[in-house]
């Protein structure tokens, strides 16, 4: 059962990236990312989930003496949550560069851009 | 154009199917651990006696690595820079945007009066109670900057001040990087929370530095979304 969440995760990745490579309009190769990127988090995160605990939260039903023998590993929800957040800045800067880009081509079209093509 | 077509998607589907198989190898030989690993025991053992936070992940973010902290908060501040910069080449002339829409309707505009003050109280509320429920700067922050979205939305021509939203971020960044040089004079290290007492466990006033320098995070991740927003809301096509 706790297999499912990291499952979903790794198909969300296969999906983003097949999306982002078979799309040829920019904003939707970006979804593809988002995708790819949202399913790396859910990885990371059931990585650290550990069958019959409970949060990496010290309140009353998490005695602070027995925490080490009732809690997951807070240690991926951590990184994931960095994570979260520079995936936000990387998602605002992929959207301003295809704004500049479509005010400079007047497209979003891959097809396009030809100066990198080879 | 037809086969050419065929010929990449083939190419993709077989990468994404050799992808597939290294994914399936780890996860079909994936187990659980059983008990926590020497990091993780760690933190679970010594959080509340050192940093007297209750929400671990808040502890490890906050204190025990703090500095990738700052670092995550540098690296959005410079995200803010670029899409300022990259967008303000093509800024709209002051007053050129968003006067081509109708004005919002009465029900929009008090809607909106009504539910922006609920929206930023929500917000200083998980940023502050990041040391004891899930949530914290990064999280009160979005929400902050959700309201400013909401905003914009409701009226299109609205321009918030871009001094006070670059003060309000300079300020609370440089109060941050202030509290971690106090913790280095102060207790032991650099961001160490233990410069204000630690207090009650499981009281809002406790984890000495911790509610402080969330609720500055929040604010700083608030005035960087927020300036994101008005840059894309300010080119030419909005």
């Amino acid at each position: 059962m706790h297999l499912v969440a990291m499952a979903a995760g790794f198909a969300l990745i296969l999906l983003g990236l097949y999306g982002a490579l078979t799309h040829r309009n920019i904003l939707r190769m970006i979804v593809g990312f988002t995708l790819a990127n949202t399913g790396v988090h859910v990885v990371l995160v059931s990585v650290g989930y550990m069958p019959g605990r409970a949060a990496p939260i010290l309140d009353g039903a998490v005695p602070v003496g027995e925490a080490a023998a009732r809690i997951i590993d807070p240690v991926p929800q951590a990184l994931v949550l960095t994570a979260i957040v520079i995936g936000l800045g990387i998602t605002a800067l992929m959207l301003a560069y295809a704004y500049r880009l479509f005010r400079a081509r007047g497209s979003l079209d891959i097809a396009d851009y030809t100066e990198l093509k080879w | 154009m037809s086969n050419r077509f065929s010929i990449r998607h083939a190419a993709v589907l077989g990468l994404l199917a050799l992808l597939g198989l290294a994914f399936w190898t780890l996860l079909a030989g994936y187990v659980p651990d059983t008990e926590l690993n020497r990091t993780a025991a760690y933190y679970a053992e010594n959080t509340a006696r050192e940093t007297g936070a209750q929400n671990i992940v808040t502890a490890i973010i906050v204190t025990y690595r703090g500095l990738d902290t700052l670092g995550e908060v540098t690296v959005l501040f410079l995200t803010a820079a670029i899409v300022a910069l990259v967008l303000g080449q093509s800024k709209a002339p002051r007053g050129g945007t968003g006067s081509g829409f109708l004005p919002s309707g009465e029900l929009l505009a008090t809607g909106t009066r009504m539910l922006l003050p609920i929206i930023l109280l929500f917000g200083a509320y998980v940023a502050v109670n990041g040391h004891l429920t899930p949530g914290g700067g990064f999280q009160g922050g979005a929400i902050l900057a959700s309201g400013m979205l909401l905003l914009l939305l409701a009226d299109p021509a609205r321009r918030f001040s871009h001094r006070i939203i670059a003060r309000v971020e300079s300020v609370s960044g440089l109060a941050y990087v202030a509290i971690g040089v106090l913790g280095v004079a102060l207790a032991g290290g650099f961001l160490d929370n233990r410069i204000l007492p630690l207090g009650q466990f499981g009281a809002l006033l406790s984890a000495g530095a911790i509610p402080l320098i969330y609720a500055l995070v929040g604010l700083k991740v608030g005035a960087e979304f927020s300036s994101m927003l008005e840059s894309l809301e300010e080119t030419e096509d909005s």
